[in-house]
């Protein structure tokens, strides 16, 4: 199993429902975000392209935050998503300074908090909040390790990319372009 | 053109608009970890060289104040925990991977070591000072049998401490401006010239006082040679690391670090030890209190850089 998620920045329209439903569904305080969208301008007047795409936890093969993690809290769990463990979280912020996509932030209880891919959702089979309440469908979740899922196929047709990938992290978040 | 903007309107506490975690507790720890592990790597360098009676400050009184400034550093460690209660999750486990890891365990290690050299050294500061409990004089006279490899263990340790200072920082690549190897030997030197500092302020012998700011002169020039060598580096480097180099290039951090760390906590003070060795009317107090202060000021203008240096996006 090799959850990832991919975003279709040709579909995305930066409406920002991913976020929204990302706080609802994960009782997100307020303030704070797990994932967000992220507009790109390239170019001079008059030629200009945008670029779309929701962002979160790129759930690393090789995490960072895994890493620095003094007490294992930071962990992979099922299908390789990176996970907190608040009972064994001393709020150190050492994962939050490894991340190079800022994913990560201090819940006002005091432990690390992050995007889990709605894992509780997954198990029962279901997509994640943003995946699944996206109008425009530009978002995908599935299982790389399955060659005949939706997300293979994808990633076999589609031209992509992955943020930030010199920083050796190897993300699982794939933008398709 | 290339215009980045977040327009979901993300806004996390001290991660937008940019890193804020760690603030005054880091830095102010890694100033006293350094100091630390200075003041300790003389006293057991010094000791093994048998050189006890010659460099009194350095081996004997000196180190006496270590316990106290290891504690306030672990106080600040504290501090900045975010989930202060679940701190003993620390010891539950070893992250070789993690230097913040290995980190908790060598400050488990070395305090209680220093506490230990602290006491069979108290008459330094209490020449009436009594055990009374004989089991504890008992103790002592025992530990007083392993003094030397005591020292080993301790500059050893003194060592692990300081250069950790640095790695801690270096081992995130999230922040260009810390990862250099650079790094760790960078705060190791600065914690040893803080160190040495401390014992010439302590110091009432006069040969001891020369020998420690010589022993600080060479360290400072060496802290020299490495910032120079780390922004060769940064602007040899890649353009994240130009970009990391700019904050102290005409960025916002220039003229905090090359006035206040490189001029008054590095230069100046050299110029003083100088002069002072050459018999020129000084006050021997002022060069090791600009070196201290300029550690420190190291130490934070380098942990709040760090946070505003990122990758560029693609």
């Amino acid at each position: 199993m090799r959850y990832a998620m991919a975003v279709d920045s040709k579909k995305c329209v930066g409406c920002s429902d991913c976020v929204v439903a990302c706080q609802t569904e994960n009782n997100v305080p307020i303030g704070y975000a797990r994932d967000w969208v992220r507009e790109i301008n390239h170019g001079i007047y008059p030629e200009l392209h945008t670029e779309l795409r929701s962002e979160r936890c790129n759930h690393c093969d090789n995490a960072p935050c895994v890493r620095s993690c003094p007490t294992g809290a930071s962990h992979y769990a099922e299908g390789g998503i990176v996970k907190v463990a608040e009972e064994k979280c001393i709020g150190c912020s050492a994962c939050i300074i490894s991340c190079p996509y800022d994913a990560r932030y201090i819940h006002p209880k005091g432990y690390v908090d992050k995007c889990t891919f709605c894992d509780h959702r997954v198990k029962d089979g279901e997509d994640p909040a943003c995946v699944a309440v996206c109008p425009t469908k530009c978002l995908y979740f599935g299982d790389l390790d399955d060659p005949n899922s939706e997300m293979s196929t994808l990633l076999r047709v589609r031209k992509y990319k992955t943020l930030i990938p010199e920083a050796g992290t190897d993300p699982q978040l794939y933008i398709l372009v | 053109m290339n215009e980045d903007l977040i327009v979901s309107g993300r806004m996390n506490p001290l991660i937008d608009p940019h890193l804020g975690v760690w603030e005054w507790q880091i830095p102010s720890y890694l100033f006293l970890g350094g100091l630390a592990a200075g003041i300790l790597f003389f006293a057991g360098l010094f000791a093994v060289w048998n050189k006890e009676e010659q460099y009194p400050t350095a081996v004997r009184k000196a180190p006496i104040l270590v316990p106290f400034i290891l504690v306030l550093g672990l106080l600040f460690l504290f501090l900045d925990l975010k989930h202060k209660l679940y701190f003993w999750r620390l010891y539950t486990t070893i992250k070789l991977e993690s230097p913040m890891s290995w980190g908790a365990w060598t400050l488990m290690a070395i305090t209680p070591l220093s506490i230990v050299w602290a006491g069979l050294h108290i008459r330094e500061f209490f020449p009436n000072w009594d055990w009374k409990f004989q089991w504890v004089k008992d103790g002592v006279n025992w530990l007083n049998k392993y003094k030397k490899e005591m020292a080993w263990a301790m500059m050893t340790l003194a060592l692990i401490l300081g250069v950790y200072t640095g790695i801690l920082f270096s081992a995130f690549n999230a922040r260009p401006l810390w990862n250099t190897s650079i790094l760790g030997p960078l705060f190791l030197i600065s914690g040893l010239s803080t160190g040495a500092a401390s014992i010439v302020l302590l110091s009432k012998v006069k040969a001891e006082r020369h020998m420690f700011a010589r022993i600080d002169l060479g360290l400072i020039a060496v802290e020299l040679f490495l910032i120079i060598h780390m922004f060769m580096g940064f602007n040899a480097g890649t353009q994240t690391k130009i970009n990391a180099a700019d904050l102290f290039m005409g960025g916002d951090f220039t003229a905090a670090f090359w006035v206040l760390v490189v001029g008054m906590g590095l230069v100046i003070p050299a110029i003083l030890e100088i002069l002072e060795m050459r018999d020129k009317k000084v006050p021997y107090a002022a060069a090791p209190v600009l070196v201290l202060i300029g550690g420190l000021i190291l130490r934070f203008i380098l942990a709040h850089a760090g946070q505003m240096s990122h990758w560029v996006m693609n």
